[in-house]
């Protein structure tokens, strides 16, 4: 199960920002291929949002095949998103990559600005 | 979820005889069943009169209001109405006021809801009402109405004087009873940030009249913030308010059209749609339709514009 934050003033869209949550949860492994994503009226209770931001979100998360609405029994986890366990190859690549961004004198800042630049270059036009 | 919940036609109100003029005057307004609806205006706008219209309370001047597809007064067993000052007992006990709220609606009175609503405040069911404090009053007046399981709402002001945490529940279980009954709440409110993410209609009022209805999704989407050099054109635009700041001119507008470059463009807030339209009281009314046959989306959306 998971819990959603609702952050009212960061501008994104709050049906996105279950979207985005639930999707972490995924890549976290913190919920997997059927389990139960807490019910609109369970959402709507701890965050006092709109019922119909939750169905949107819920709507969405089906749309892109990641969740399945079973009916008279709620929402289910349908696939687990390409997750990169902590000990992955990747994960060492990149952590070797930042060891040299700081050696080269790289601020955090800074670090983040880049990477997230080569992200945008790689990713654009990709659904978020 | 179809069905109107709320309609008004030209509906006037004026008190007595005075000059000032109208309270409510020709507002034309539809509310869709099911939605959670956000009445916003300054103070004088008309909000708390057009509630107490839909309660049956007041009788207009002119023109009508239904509601639930009938009269106020034919469907007073289906509303539950939360007025500004919480009226209740003082000398009855909590415990009393929910036994008077059984008493009253017989056959339809949820006892669990009403006594979670009290119980999550810790409020003692054997004090008097008079003893309590004004947000333990009206965590009181809406475990009434939740208990009488009503299917519109109307609240006026009703988070005005709770604490945080109160705000946070009662809004939590007013819109997770929403969800479960699919009840159309209207609730007043001039604290326009705790209506965002809350509502998914609004009504603005100015002045007695409507100054913008809709799907509130589609009511941001109807309007762009724009930012630009102070010599620009925004024409053939419909602007709602502009100000300038040196050479820079910061504007909200009705987009007609692409909108030029050199301008910076995004979609406002709900609390930066509402502020725009009370710092600029004569901008033209905008009533967007709902069809109410989805969740707020784009499909069967009317626009009609009208210069006040």
């Amino acid at each position: 199960m998971v819990e959603y934050r609702i952050d009212r003033r960061s501008g994104v869209a709050t049906y996105l920002q279950i979207v985005q949550q639930t999707k972490q949860a995924l890549r976290l492994g913190l919920l997997e291929p059927g389990d139960k994503l807490p019910t609109a009226r369970e959402v709507v209770e701890a965050t006092a949002i709109n019922p119909n931001t939750v169905l949107k979100a819920y709507r969405e998360l089906e749309r892109e095949g990641l969740v399945e609405a079973r009916r008279g029994l709620g929402t289910f986890v349908r696939k687990s998103l390409g997750s990169t366990p902590a000990d992955s190859p990747l994960h060492a690549e990149l952590s070797a990559w930042t060891d040299r961004a700081r050696e080269a004198g790289l601020e955090r800042d800074d670090v983040a600005a880049l990477f997230n630049s080569v992200l945008e270059e790689h990713f654009k036009g990709d659904e978020a | 979820m179809t069905g109107t919940a709320l309609e008004a036609a030209a509906l006037g109100k004026k008190f007595g005889r005075r000059k000032a003029g109208w309270a409510l005057h020709d507002c034309t307004l539809r509310i869709p069943a099911g939605r959670v609806c956000g009445l916003v205006g300054p103070n004088g706008a008309g909000k708390s009169t057009l509630l107490a219209h839909a309660a049956g309370l007041l009788a207009p001047t002119e023109g009508s209001i239904r509601v639930l597809g009938t009269t106020p007064a034919a469907a007073r067993e289906r509303i539950a109405y939360v007025a500004q000052d919480k009226p209740l007992y003082p000398q009855l006990t909590v415990a009393e006021t929910l036994r008077l709220g059984r008493e009253l609606n017989p056959g339809h009175w949820d006892a669990a809801v009403a006594g979670r609503v009290v119980d999550e405040g810790g409020l003692d069911r054997d004090a008097k009402i008079r003893s309590l404090s004004g947000g333990q009053r009206t965590r009181v007046a809406l475990a009434l109405a939740l208990g009488k399981r009503p299917e519109l709402l109307l609240l006026d002001e009703p988070m005005a004087d709770l604490d945080p945490l109160a705000r946070h529940q009662l809004m939590g279980t007013l819109l997770a009873d929403s969800a479960e009954h699919g009840t159309t709440v209207v609730m007043s409110s001039h604290v326009v940030a705790e209506l965002e993410g809350s509502c998914d209609h609004l009504l603005l009022l100015g002045e007695g009249r409507v100054r913008l209805a809709g799907p509130l999704d589609e009511l941001l989407a109807a309007h762009t913030l724009v930012t630009g050099p102070s010599s620009g054109d925004l024409a053939p635009h419909t602007v709602v308010e502009s100000r300038t700041t040196g050479r820079q001119v910061t504007a909200l507008i009705r987009p007609r059209g692409p909108v030029g470059a050199g301008w910076q463009t995004d979609e406002p807030t709900l609390e930066e749609l509402v502020l725009a339209h009370l710092r600029a009281p004569q901008a033209p009314a905008l009533t967007l339709m709902d069809d109410g046959a989805d969740g707020g989306e784009t499909d069967g959306a009317e626009v009609q514009e009208a210069a006040v």
